[in-house]
């Protein structure tokens, strides 16, 4: 099995010795078959003890999984007639972002999501799914033409964060990111955004201004990488996994923090080891998403967003403990 | 007589040279040169092959009846304001005889058709830009005739198509010609606003005032590969600049690289992709939940 995890290392060794056994049994001439049930329900066991209590920094391992499902992936199961868009009509073209028109059972729509690649060589050309400025311009360019024609938005969120670089700075990447906060909150369609992998910080959010988000189980969102907060909390990057424990930030505790609307359930092991059942899954969340927003009037869209950014935030005021007193 | 047995008696060979022109000149009709790959073929193959070269993929330019047919639904396109035709308002010298040459030459009355058809039954209208007259230049006809086809395409409320080919404004109209790069963005705006769909296709050369209006305000800007797309020529930048240029500066693979195109799209390809996107920005549609 390619790119198995840490974690999961118990399940790998089991289904491998039931392989061997089965595999014996074939050659020798004795009768296993007994062994082999006992030891598959034994895995059966060991793999819900194993996939149905996994730590945060499981989930990171696997919303890092190179093999994980990305935006095009799922564009090719999801949507038909897909139709590419290239470039902000002003510098270039990002393909760390990928954008365009699509239609999802029936209904048209557009799609925008990062990009990563599964590979060094996609990897280069997609600059690790980290996005320019150029690449928060292009979706922002395809964004307003979606509101145009009226069409919903649909945005895949899926990147390490916006690319820290000299280029990226020089051509205004918060400017960039920024103005797509601005520019979304205003749209008069349906915004529905779903965190397929990595949420990585202002490069996520910058996509991510929706009028529902969905996150995949074993995704993560957060304002920086466990790495980044390791360092900065305690001045040591190795400590990432503690920092995944304490910062929040799978789709469980996001939902708890009343961040998210649902949770995409994943199939057993992440969404790499079946990615069509994990596409129909996202597509029924789209579905029932979509019915509910399309009912929306343009107004009533803007004050859906606008409501729902409003109630995110934990604060208290002084003068209600000495008002309590 | 001794002397002549030494002599070499083979006869003198004249290799004939052939002119620059003789070169590129193929007897017209049957077979066609390819201006890139210099490879020649059939006239009729490279017909049947939408006028791409067989051996390189070299686009080679079409004139504007040609395109509709290699585009639109077979016999549905009806022309519109056909007959409008150029004046001379600058009292240019020789400019009326230029423009007779070129109708005669064309068997069309300007640099530009207009009209309505389908694409895989799909209403829109469209204009073609047509680079053998003129070499495509936008006066006030290409321009009037261009704006009252967005017109009419906000009238129906369908789709406006445009193939552009132009060396830019038609300097004998002076600055009338520079206005209505004012006067077909001014039509496309309102076009925009009451929600019409616009789609730009350059195709071989899109350059001056015509990239730097109509042909850059697609909703969807698309160019055909190889093709020459910028505002000021190559020569006159080199020599205000003092710079080389890079091969591909200006040309469809370098604008999409440059972000100002959605996608360079292969002749062959352009009518499905064509009816895929029209198809998309169709009202109503079945809903399948």
């Amino acid at each position: 099995m390619v790119g198995e995890l840490e974690f999961e290392k118990p399940v790998v060794e089991l289904k491998k010795k039931i392989a061997e056994l089965k595999e014996f049994t074939k050659t020798a001439d004795v009768d296993l078959s007994a062994e082999i049930t006992k030891l598959e329900h034994r895995l059966a066991k060991l793999e819900e003890d194993i996939y149905e209590h996994m730590k945060p920094w499981d989930r990171v391992q696997i919303a890092r999984h190179p093999q994980r499902p990305t935006t095009l992936d799922y564009i090719s199961e999801l949507f038909e007639g897909f139709f590419e868009c290239h470039g902000d009509r002003v510098f270039g073209d990002d393909e760390a972002i990928v954008g365009g028109i699509a239609r999802f059972k029936g209904l048209p729509v557009t799609v925008i999501g990062h990009q990563r690649g599964k590979d060094t060589k996609e990897n280069i050309r997609r600059n690790f799914g980290m996005p320019h400025p150029e690449g928060y311009r292009k979706a922002m360019r395809l964004m307003k033409q979606a509101e145009k024609f009226n069409r919903p938005i649909i945005c895949f969120i899926d990147t390490k964060g916006a690319y820290p670089g000299k280029a990226a700075e020089e051509r205004g990447q918060s400017e960039a990111i920024a103005r797509n906060l601005f520019e979304m909150a205003s749209l008069t369609v349906p915004v529905i955004c779903i965190v397929i992998g990595e949420g990585g910080s202002g490069g996520a959010l910058a996509l991510g201004v929706g009028n529902h988000i969905h996150m995949l189980e074993n995704s993560t969102y957060s304002v920086i990488s466990p790495e980044g907060a390791a360092a900065i909390l305690w001045k040591d990057s190795t400590q990432a996994k503690k920092a995944a424990e304490s910062m929040k930030i799978t789709a469980p505790d996001l939902k708890e923090l009343g961040i998210i609307d649902e949770i995409i359930p994943e199939v057993k092991g992440g969404a790499h080891k079946d990615i069509k059942q994990q596409a129909i899954a996202i597509g029924e969340i789209l579905i029932s998403s979509l019915k509910e927003l399309l009912s929306l009037t343009e107004e009533g869209l803007v004050n859906q967003r606008y409501g729902k950014y409003k109630q995110i935030g934990k604060y208290s005021f002084l003068n209600d403990y000495i008002g309590v007193k | 007589m001794f002397k002549e047995i030494f002599t070499k008696t083979k006869k003198i060979k004249y290799a004939t040279i052939p002119s620059e022109a003789a070169k590129q000149d193929v007897p017209e009709g049957i077979m066609t040169k390819c201006p890139n790959c210099k490879k020649i073929m059939y006239s009729k193959e490279l017909v049947k092959n939408l006028k791409v070269c067989l051996n390189c993929d070299y686009h080679l330019s079409m004139n504007a009846s040609e395109r509709l047919e290699s585009f639109l639904d077979h016999g549905s396109f009806e022309e519109i304001n056909e007959d409008m035709v150029s004046e001379n308002p600058l009292n240019f010298p020789g400019y009326l005889e230029k423009l007779e040459k070129d109708r005669q030459k064309t068997n069309i009355n300007e640099a530009v058709v207009t009209g309505i058809g389908t694409v895989d039954n799909q209403s829109l209208v469209v204009a073609v830009m047509d680079s053998t007259f003129r070499m495509g230049s936008m006066g006030s006809v290409v321009g009037e005739k261009i704006t009252r086809a967005i017109e009419k395409a906000d009238e129906l409320s369908v789709p406006f198509v445009i193939f552009t080919a132009s060396g830019g404004a038609r300097m004998q109209e002076g600055v009338l010609s520079l206005m209505q790069m004012a006067k077909t963005s001014v039509a496309l705006k309102r076009f925009s606003d009451h929600g019409g769909l616009i789609i730009s296709i350059m195709t071989h050369p899109t350059t001056g005032g015509v990239s730097a209006s109509f042909a850059s305000l697609g909703d969807y800007n698309f160019a055909e590969p190889g093709a020459l797309i910028g505002f000021a020529g190559r020569r006159i930048i080199e020599q205000t600049i003092r710079e080389d240029l890079p091969e591909d500066f200006q040309t469809s693979e370098f604008l999409l690289k440059h972000g100002q195109l959605d996608a360079v799209i292969h002749r062959s390809e352009l009518k499905d992709q064509l009816s895929n996107i029209l198809s998309i920005h169709q009202p109503g549609g079945d809903l399948e939940w």
